[in-house]
């Protein structure tokens, strides 16, 4: 079993290399209550690269997510992004790395009060004082633009479908260029076509932007098109990860059944 | 007999619970606000939605307490032959007693459950973490705000509504006995001194403190969805009203031993 002295000679080594994972999750364990919902689990995700999580609901896909952008704290184990692990930090010293992620909420989570550009507006309102006004305001058009949304600039979030919400809140994800994207659920509740829609903005973006990306899925079939590699969590624990070929030589039986029934 | 015990050692321990995590949760948004950057934009807007927007509530409240104590007074004096008192009692109930009160009584229902239940839905919704999502400290940038606000805007409201109170006090009194206004007013501060009235009137930023912490509290450690929503908004408010009456007490004392 590595030391946490191994763990961070191995972290410093591959910073010095540029071959250090962007993310890297180690042992991670978290509880709520009596209820065992990650149990040790260990992920990492490279620059450029996309990482799609599967498992059944209640698995801690989320949570995952939760934990590596600091929103819950782990009971052991570690969350480093770029090396620096990220527990215990005060939140303005968290916040400072959370500029560095962009995090697509399973239902959007877009500020209701607000209309559609001013809440991809909202990140660079607080985080890019140099921006002017206008500065501003074109940056939210091309985001907009980017994620096909540029006529419903003032409209509000809630006259919008499900689809349309998670388009404007990956354009606030995107609006501080982040080198990590979080995605929950970015195709749940969607129809195949808007769905298909969603695979394909987030293809263009890991092309053009080359980010590290997590993506937290029941859709085994976005999960394949959007990904590199995968992951299966079951009762808390990575059961396989590998390519979705290795996934499908895979003789563990819980790897087979949730194939077939996907 | 064991499981009243239980109960009450139940209630109890969730009591001295919510005050301890009220008082880290206040810790964390004292830290917040002290640090920069500030959010100056989010504040005047909550500066627009306590003050302003409270206005019209605050002149009703204050008016009708001016004529119940005009009323009141002027019928209790008669029979003690004290009609000359007039003045000087509605001028002490209303700056001392009841204007503050009544403001934060007001404010209590008015601005804390629109806070709480703001915040509430905010947090159902994952409002609230995407905000921290974005590298936004929510105590600074939602809290820290309304509760400066509460505290700001409390003193200005109460003064307003002790302006009306003194206002359609003297009407009410003058629609069955002529007295000039002039008259009123100089009858009613005669002898009085900054000191008599000034503490009792700032005494009200506590009480925005109070609402304000209270409800970004309630609001922002909401669970379980609509019922969640709404039991926060009723939590807030019960429990906003009962610490600004319990602090009252404290503060009356407090004023009449360092401003005797």
């Amino acid at each position: 079993m590595a030391t946490a002295y191994d763990i961070a000679m191995k972290q410093e080594r591959s910073e010095d290399d540029g071959s250090a994972p962007v993310v890297a999750v180690e042992n991670l364990r978290k509880t709520f209550g009596n209820h065992m919902v990650l149990n040790g689990i260990s992920l990492s995700v490279n620059r450029g690269e996309t990482l799609a999580v599967l498992g059944r609901s209640g698995t801690g896909k989320s949570v995952l997510l939760r934990l590596i952008i600091g929103l819950e704290k782990p009971d052991s184990g570690s969350v480093c992004i770029h090396g620096q692990n990220i527990a215990g930090l005060a939140l303005d010293r968290m916040g400072e790395i959370r500029k560095k992620m962009g995090f697509l909420f399973q239902h959007a989570a877009l500020y209701d009060s607000l209309t559609v550009a001013e809440n991809v507006a909202f990140p660079l309102v607080h985080h890019r004082k140099d921006m002017s006004r206008s500065e501003r305001g074109e940056r939210v058009k091309q985001l907009l633009a980017e994620v096909g949304m540029e006529g419903n600039l003032d409209t509000m979030p809630s006259d919008i479908s499900g689809g349309m919400q998670k388009r404007v809140g990956l354009a606030r994800a995107l609006a501080l260029e982040p080198e990590i994207l979080l995605l929950d659920e970015p195709t749940a509740g969607l129809d195949p076509i808007s769905s298909g829609e969603i695979d394909d903005l987030i293809l263009k973006l890991q092309r053009e932007r080359k980010m590290a990306s997590i993506v937290v899925t029941h859709d085994l079939h976005s999960a394949r098109t959007i990904a590199n590699r995968l992951a299966l969590l079951d009762q808390g624990n990575v059961v396989i990860e590998g390519t979705f070929e290795d996934l499908q030589q895979s003789d563990i039986e819980f790897v087979e059944d949730f194939l077939k029934l996907s | 007999m064991n499981t009243a015990a239980s109960s009450a050692a139940g209630l109890f321990e969730g009591f001295f619970e919510w005050f301890g995590n009220l008082g880290i949760f206040f810790w964390q948004v004292l830290r917040a606000a002290v640090t920069p950057p500030y959010e100056w934009r989010e504040l005047i807007r909550q500066l627009d939605e306590v003050g302003s927007k409270s206005f019209p509530v605050v002149v009703m409240a204050g008016s009708a307490i001016g004529v119940i104590i005009s009323l009141e007074a002027r019928y209790s004096l008669s029979r003690f032959g004290a009609k000359s008192m007039f003045p000087a009692t509605l001028v002490y109930s209303v700056i001392q007693v009841m204007g503050p009160l009544i403001t934060g009584l007001v404010v209590t229902g008015r601005v804390g459950a629109g806070i709480s239940a703001e915040l509430a839905s905010m947090k159902v919704t994952e409002q609230i973490d995407a905000i921290e999502a974005s590298a936004i400290n929510p105590y600074r940038y939602l809290a820290a705000t309304r509760i400066l606000a509460c505290i700001l805007m409390l003193p200005l409201l109460t003064l307003v509504a002790d302006g009306c109170g003194l206002l359609m006090g003297w009407f009410a009194q003058t629609l069955v006995e002529p007295l000039s206004f002039h008259q009123f007013i100089q009858d009613g501060f005669k002898g009085a001194t900054f000191s008599a009235f000034l503490p009792q009137t700032f005494k009200t930023s506590v009480y925005g403190l109070i609402i304000g912490l209270i409800a970004c509290f309630q609001g922002m450690r909401t669970r379980g969805g609509a019922e969640g929503v709404g039991r926060a908004a009723t939590n807030s408010v019960v429990l906003a009203s009962l610490f600004v009456i319990l602090s009252d007490v404290v503060l009356v004392k407090f004023i009449l031993v360092v401003f005797p």
